[in-house]
């Protein structure tokens, strides 16, 4: 059964994406897209983003995890905006304002978001960009009313060792009323470096989109171009993939459950998971070079192979972060103190979760399963067996148990990769012509969604790379509502989300 | 069971790494440096503020990374301080983002003197890849006076210890 929104995008003009279509709709057609999407709630929003001329949305239909796409044309003109149905539209329509110069019409909130007014220039990816030379205009925060409020503003430069962006709190006591981000410091101008090169070489911007999930975004750029292109990477350079992402997943999952429990004062376990992470960064460096897996995965396939020895120092890492899982649980079970500043501590409700599409632990510890890893074309992972946890209590303690929950599974996956990891080629050649392709790839915070359109040179003239933190960060301020002051850092990593990755 | 614990814990092997070599040319062109500003001696310890610049966060794992057990900072007399006011280096990542640049201009203003500015990273040591957008100063050496690079994409702990510590010693040499 379709409902009004998706059949309204399927009448759409096909415009050859693979493997999800995208459709091009008239202004007038878009612009019944709100009203449509009101009835049908289980079609979610996934991204918004743009280019010189038209405006796109990625949907996926929850209950069958198809993906659907519908563009309408933009340049010159306003498009309707979809932030009155879909919240996690807001952010989007203010980014394509600026990047691009389209105006979303009926838009919630149209406020500055990335662009501070310190670059020389206005839309930055507009057909022609206009020079700017003024003086930077204070931000704007939304009013709050009540008795007793005062603000507390942080950052951009924050006391920890973490990324820079604002947070505006309003307070009443102790208790936050309202928290508003305000981000685009680490605004690089990303997209602009990347439209206008070829594949091979843009794909070590998608490294550095952000670094902590340089796997999976390297991976879903890379597979949107093979979809483009009609090209499969060897099974080998796919399995390699899928021990590259798992091990990215268990080094940032070690990494927040230690800062989580550090940020309740808890300094032990956040040694020891330090300790076991660097024991698996150590194997990983082994194995494929890179601390980090910077720049391995790229279109076509891996490059390098894996290290002759790189299988044996992995699994050995893996079996110690294994053998110390069952007491670090316990440490944190055990103790009251901690455990009463996760348990309902940062409640996300659950509709809101689903209402924004939330992915990745945040998604997950609230009642929404969705895991790219389940989707028919991310090979190998239809071959191997693994569980998705799925919780509900929606609060900082349900988060952290998602991760541990996740790092038992990557460490199932990881055997088993290694175990049957294919001989043969790990690099397919990549053909010169245009297509447009699209992908998921499930990274350690929720699925990387990749757009990327090619010219018949095989260059890109379109893109875009959603990382899964745009739909997580506004939670997180829904997330803190009510709870105090002193237990934001909690809720904070509890999320982790990425500022790069959304800065662009 | 006392005794098995106590005869684990005499033969295990520390955690803690051994301390890596600085090399001579390093403090050589330091102490140059700091005999050129006329900065006086810190003494053998410092505090570190870590400034992301707008980096992809890659240099911040590695500088979270340098923090654990494995490096044990404080044995060498650095740990990293919450404000740039407590703080005698600068340790920025990330390649100057324009978006950045006011809040970096206030860090350098609320860090006491003497001081050290590190730039940690290919990002903050010239723009790394991100060189050339209209959106990143090319490297933090536009908005601030750096003393010394660690290049790397990220650096990794090692290079980023092997850094300070070659600050350590330019300032033991220096008396
Ligand atoms: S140097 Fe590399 S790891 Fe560090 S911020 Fe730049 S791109 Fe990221």
């Amino acid at each position: 059964m379709m409902g009004p929104a998706s059949s309204l995008i399927r009448s759409g003009n096909p415009q050859g994406a693979k493997p999800y279509e995208r459709f091009l709709l008239s202004p007038t057609a878009w612009g019944q897209l709100p009203a449509a999407l009101q009835q049908e709630t289980e079609l979610a929003l996934l991204g918004l983003w743009a280019d010189a001329t038209q405006v796109h949305a990625c949907f996926l239909h929850e209950p069958s995890a198809e993906a659907v796409l519908a563009s309408t044309p933009a340049a010159g003109w306003n498009y309707a905006a979809l932030s009155p149905a879909r919240p996690g539209a807001v952010r989007f329509e203010r980014m394509i304002l600026e990047l691009w110069g389209h105006r979303a019409e009926g838009a919630v909130d149209l406020r500055p978001w990335l662009d501070h007014g310190r670059w020389n220039l206005r839309h930055p990816l507009a057909a022609k960009p206009i020079p700017f030379a003024g003086e930077a205009p204070q931000p704007e925060f939304l009013p709050v009313e009540g008795e007793g409020i005062h603000q507390i503003p942080v950052g951009p430069i924050h006391a920890g060792v973490i990324e820079p962006g604002h947070f505006r709190f309003s307070v009443q006591g102790e208790v936050v009323v309202r928290l508003e981000q305000r981000l685009g410091y680490t605004h690089k101008g990303t997209l602009s470096l990347m439209l206008g090169t070829s594949p091979r070489a843009a794909v070590r911007y998608a490294a550095r989109l952000s670094g902590d999930t340089t796997v999976a975004h390297s991976w879903a750029f890379s597979a949107a171009v093979e979809a483009a292109l009609g090209v499969t990477a060897p099974p080998r350079a796919l399995h390699l993939r899928a021990l590259m992402l798992e091990l990215e997943r268990i080094h940032n999952h070690l990494n927040d459950w230690g800062f989580v429990c550090n940020d309740a004062a808890f300094a032990f376990p956040h040694a020891r998971c330090g300790f076991l992470r660097e024991g698996v960064l150590r194997a990983v460096a082994a194995a494929f070079g890179h601390r980090l897996m910077m720049d391995r995965v790229l279109p076509g396939g891996v490059a390098p192979d894996i290290a002759p020895r790189g299988a044996e120092a992995i699994l050995a890492a893996l079996d110690a972060v294994e053998a110390e899982i069952p007491s670090l649980m316990q440490i944190y079970e055990a103790h009251a103190s901690l455990q009463d500043r996760v348990v309902t501590t940062g409640y996300l409700r659950p509709d809101l979760a689903r209402a924004f599409a939330a992915g990745g632990h945040v998604g997950r510890a609230s009642g929404r399963g969705f895991d790219a890893r389940r989707l028919p074309q991310n090979q190998p992972y239809p071959t191997l067996r693994f569980d998705v946890p799925l919780l509900e209590t929606s609060d900082v303690d349900a988060r952290v148990r998602i991760r541990v929950l996740e790092l038992s599974q990557s460490i199932a996956l990881v055997r088993q990769i290694l175990a049957s990891l294919p001989a043969g080629e790990t690099m397919a050649p990549l053909p010169v012509r245009a297509g447009e392709g699209v992908a998921m790839i499930e990274g350690f915070r929720g699925e990387c969604l990749h757009w990327i359109a090619l010219d018949d040179g095989g260059i890109i003239r379109g893109l875009f790379p959603r990382d899964p933190s745009w739909l997580q960060w506004p939670l997180l301020e829904a997330a803190i509502e009510d709870n105090i002051v002193a237990d934001f850092p909690l809720c904070n990593k509890s999320f982790n989300c990425s500022y790069s990755g959304v800065d662009l | 069971m006392l005794w098995p614990k106590l005869a684990r814990a005499l033969f295990a092997k520390p955690l803690t790494d051994n301390a890596p070599l600085v090399p001579r040319e390093t403090i050589q062109a330091l102490g140059e440096r700091l005999a050129a500003t006329s900065r006086a001696r810190l003494g053998r310890s410092l505090a570190i503020r870590e400034v992301d610049s707008g980096s992809c966060n890659g240099c911040e794992l590695e500088v979270n990374a340098l923090q654990n057990v494995a490096y044990d900072l404080e044995r060498f007399g650095l740990r990293f301080v919450a404000s740039p006011k407590h703080a005698d280096v600068l340790l920025v990542t990330g390649p100057a983002c324009l978006n950045m640049r006011e809040a970096l201009e206030r860090a350098l203003a609320s860090t006491p003197e003497p001081r050290w500015v590190v730039a940690a990273g290919d990002c903050a040591v010239d723009g790394g890849v991100f060189k050339g957008s209209y959106a990143v100063e090319n490297g933090i050496a536009a908005v601030l006076p750096v003393d010394l690079l660690i290049p790397g994409c990220p650096p990794t702990p090692a290079q980023l210890l092997e850094g300070l510590l070659s600050l350590l010693e330019t300032e033991a040499a220096k008396k």
